[in-house]
């Protein structure tokens, strides 16, 4: 009686398959153990006064609120400015562009800031806004420094959430004699408004997650106090978690686990918004 | 031009009415880029008339009628050389404002397109950026509006649903409904009819015909039928081997559907060919 | 009951309700649209302005040939030697590491993503590489600071775990989600009609994927593999906090090393404004901007030849 011989090709194939798989396991496996040792790790540092309380013995004890507040404070800041710079720009880009030298170079400058290292927009925030426009180590400078990191991702967001608006709406606005901008205010951008905030509040998480800018335009480890207005130098998560994991001898371990925990989740929070915002309206445009 | 003289099936009354000439081309050419869509059109328009604009697909039919609201400036590369007119005034002047040209020529599409509103917005959607903000001025100009798309008893109760959830014949009817809203002379319809289905499609005709008298209609169809039955005029349009589209024949529907002079119009409309 | 107008009056004051408006609010907005449009030009602009006004300054008294091949980076040595030869073999090693590690994993990942998972599967897998994708590169940088350098000083018997080996395993993981993304992408776009005629001559799924689907998207793969690699010469906490910032050149993946985005880091803070180890680090962001620009526009360049290859 002949044995059953798998022949080499299915045996090839059946290798390739287990190779690919524990590539895609390899890939999936460090993102739990890192989220689950810091939440392990961290969690018993968690408690209303760490997340209430100034920081306390140059950091090593009491709490972080001013670095989550100056998070925060850097969020908004960089949505302020960044948001509707880059609504408007994808407007001009959907709406208004020809189909000439000029946009295309627009469409190259928005693709080479997306690669650019965010240690050198640290560099052009502190050459531009903390030195040529006087603002120094603020709130302000690295507000705007991460609003010009921000844009390219606020631009390209918007743009693709109005062009996905249907012609036929325009047209028919058009038709009855509304002007361009009157399409675009009244029917145009409502439309277009979920994807548009989808795109901010993953710019916001983008912001609340770096360090590399405001390391260099100003912020500080150790601030008495909130900052009060946004010529006031600030603490920020990523940084306090920079210099404690860094720079800070004898500091308690579960502290820096815990300042990790606190910023994964606010990140990973704004992220999972993001998502929530674009599967529903999804959602409500299947059901219209 | 005097035309009661021909005018069978149609009120001698309104023949004096429907002297003036509401729509006049004069040797238009239409291009986009280098590609010449439409070759030497010259024709009339009267007011209060409904005019068919036949022909096999792809003659430029669409492109034409977009030359009298200017719709076809919104493609790049598109130009037009010869007159158009509006009132015996040209619109292709550059004095002229292309979007209050717009509010006095209409268009409703092949393709209902209401707006992802209300019933209410929609049509009170082109009276506000028009100006007109009081509540209780838009309710009027909503009814009167879908009164006269013959819509208004359908929809009084549900103004505030979604116009999304209209079938598809009220939809168009609310198309035509939003164009009334903004007080057009002109109404140009391109092929309103084509993705509804027959009875919707008769309910339309029968609207055109109440909206002719007081409005100029101008209509792209594909449907030699529908022409036959509900225009006063037709335009036989064609295209040429360089697929340029040129008015072969333009005339009384009773007669150029009867007694073509054109034998390209008599074998399309034997349906030798379409 | 007409009106007995004249033809001429009529069409006067039609003429004058149609003549060109002047919509001063509309013409406000869009002056405002415009401006933020070229707002993206201006920055970049803005960029190279600064980082040529404040770097190139280093040239006059550094000359090129020591700056670039220079081995030394002595910013307060009496006088101050800037050769930024130990920062560019840094970002060349961790470079090299995390590409070695995440190009083969990464297409792997996303060969088994687009080709072979079953539903269910990606649907759980991928939003755990979106979560990847978000965790900030800080804490990258500490988990592997208190998680793989003690790791990696065991096992290759190191002084110290914070070395280009260690940063490159960590930017590694910070590559994949772009590499898998693009490379699923890519696949994804190779015409169904290629594999069903593979299959009709009786290959089996994987003599395709390797052989019709790979090659097909071979081309949106090697973007991918550039943008990977972009990103992590672009890392700077990451390596800042990992790498381990010696000075010397390293001639060893093991050894502690500072890439060029860590020497900037590293060095601003104490730099005077102005002097020259403030334009030598300038310099050192020059050449970081230069060589990303060039990586992301050849990246960008593939990706759209890739576009056209298929597009019907």
């Amino acid at each position: 009686m002949k044995a059953r011989a798998i022949p080499t090709r299915q045996l090839s194939q059946r290798a390739a398959f287990s190779l690919i798989i524990v590539a895609t396991i390899i890939v999936v496996i460090p993102v739990l153990v890192i989220v689950l040792q810091i939440i392990l790790n961290g969690a018993s540092a968690i408690s209303w006064d760490f997340l209430t309380q100034a920081p306390s013995q140059a950091g090593k004890a009491g709490g972080i609120l001013p670095a989550i507040v100056g998070t925060f404070y850097l969020m908004l800041g960089t949505i302020v400015f960044a948001l509707p710079l880059g609504v408007m720009a994808g407007i001009y880009l959907t709406e208004y562009a020809r189909d000439n030298w000029l946009t295309r170079l627009i469409n190259l400058a928005i693709l080479n800031l997306a690669g650019v290292p965010s240690i050198v927009y640290g560099l052009f925030g502190l050459g531009i806004f903390v030195l040529l426009f006087h603002f120094g180590m603020s709130l302000l400078s690295a507000s705007l420094t991460l609003a010009c990191q921000a844009l390219a991702m606020t631009v390209t967001t918007s743009r693709e959430a109005i062009l996905a608006v249907p012609r036929e709406y325009k047209e028919g606005s058009l038709a009855i004699g509304a002007t361009r901008w009157q399409t675009i205010r009244h029917l145009v951008l409502p439309q277009a408004l979920p994807g548009i905030i989808t795109g901010a509040v993953l710019a916001m998480s983008r912001a609340a997650g770096e360090t590399a800018p405001i390391l260099v335009v100003g912020a500080a480890f150790l601030i008495p106090g909130l900052p009060q207005s946004p010529f006031d130098q600030f603490m920020a998560l990523p940084y306090h978690l920079y210099t404690v994991a860094a720079h800070v001898p004898g500091m308690p371990k579960s502290t820096v686990w815990g300042v990790a925990l606190v910023l994964l989740v606010v990140v990973l929070s704004f992220n999972i918004l993001a998502t929530i915002i674009r599967l529903r309206t999804r959602q409500r445009r299947l059901n219209a | 031009m005097k035309m009661n003289s021909v005018l069978s099936n149609i009120d001698k009354d309104k023949a004096v009415d429907r002297n003036e000439v509401k729509l006049r081309t004069d040797t238009v050419s239409l291009y986009y880029g280098s590609f010449q869509a439409l070759r030497n059109i010259s024709l009339e328009i009267s007011e209060r008339t409904i005019t068919a604009i036949i022909g096999p697909s792809g003659c430029g039919k669409s492109s034409f009628i977009r030359l009298f609201n200017r719709m076809n400036d919104l493609i790049t590369g598109a130009r037009v050389e010869g007159i158009v007119e509006l009132d015996d005034i040209p619109i292709y002047d550059r004095t002229i404002d292309v979007v209050e040209l717009r509010k006095r020529v209409g268009m409703v599409f092949q393709k209902p397109n209401p707006f992802p509103m209300s019933i209410f917005e929609n049509v009170a959607f082109g009276p506000r950026r028009h100006g007109r903000y009081n509540l209780g001025e838009l309710e009027d100009i909503v009814e009167k509006s879908l009164n006269q798309a013959a819509l208004w008893d359908e929809v009084k109760d549900k103004l505030g649903q979604s116009a999304l959830s209209l079938s598809g014949g009220q939809q168009q009817r609310l198309c035509i409904a939003r164009v009334l809203a903004v007080e057009p002379e002109v109404i140009l319809m391109d092929e309103p009819c084509s993705a509804l289905d027959p009875v919707a499609t008769l309910k339309i005709e029968d609207l055109m015909r109440s909206l002719a008298e007081n409005y100029t209609i101008v209509i792209v169809t594909h449907n030699m039928q529908q022409a036959a039955r509900a225009s006063d005029m037709s335009a036989f349009f064609m295209m040429e081997e360089d697929r340029a589209g040129v008015l072969v024949e333009y005339g009384l529907t009773s007669e150029l559907f009867t007694n073509p002079k054109d034998k390209r119009t008599e074998d399309y409309i034997t349906g030798r060919f379409g | 009951m007409l009106e007995q107008l004249s033809p001429a009056t009529t069409a006067r004051e039609i003429k004058k309700n149609l003549r060109r408006r002047w919509r001063f609010g509309e013409k406000f907005i869009e002056g405002w649209i415009f401006l933020a449009g070229i707002l993206t030009i201006v920055i970049l602009l803005g960029i190279i302005a600064l980082l040529l006004k404040e770097g190139l300054p280093i040239f006059l008294d550094t000359p090129p040939w020591e700056f670039f091949f220079g081995t030394k980076w002595y910013p307060v040595s009496d006088p101050p030697t800037f050769g930024i030869m130990p920062f560019f073999v840094a970002t060349i090693w961790v470079t090299l590491v995390a590409t070695a590690i995440s190009v083969p994993v990464g297409v792997a990942c996303a060969a088994y993503l687009s080709e072979v998972a079953p539903a269910k599967v990606r649907e759980t897998v991928k939003p755990v590489i979106e979560i990847l994708a978000g965790i900030p590169s800080v804490v990258m940088g500490f988990i592997g600071l208190m998680l793989l350098s003690p790791l990696v000083q065991s096992a290759f018997n190191l002084n110290t775990g914070l070395s280009g080996l260690t940063a490159g395993i960590m930017l590694s993981l910070m590559s994949l989600p772009i590499i898998i993304s693009v490379s699923e992408d890519a696949l994804r776009a190779v015409p169904s009609d290629f594999r069903q005629a593979a299959y009709a001559l009786g290959a089996t799924r994987w003599e395709t994927i390797w052989h019709v689907s790979i090659p097909g998207a071979l081309s949106g793969i090697t973007a991918a593999v550039m943008l990977g690699v972009g990103r992590a010469i672009g890392e700077t906490m990451t390596v800042l906090m990992v790498a381990g910032g010696a000075l010397a050149v390293p001639v060893s993946p093991t050894e502690p090393m500072m890439p060029m985005t860590a020497a900037i880091a590293s060095g601003i803070g104490n730099a005077v404004r102005g002097g020259l180890q403030y334009q030598a680090l300038f310099a050192i962001g020059l050449v970081l901007f230069v060589i990303t620009l060039a990586v992301n526009l050849v990246a960008d360049r593939v990706l759209e030849r890739q576009k056209r290859k298929f597009a019907r």
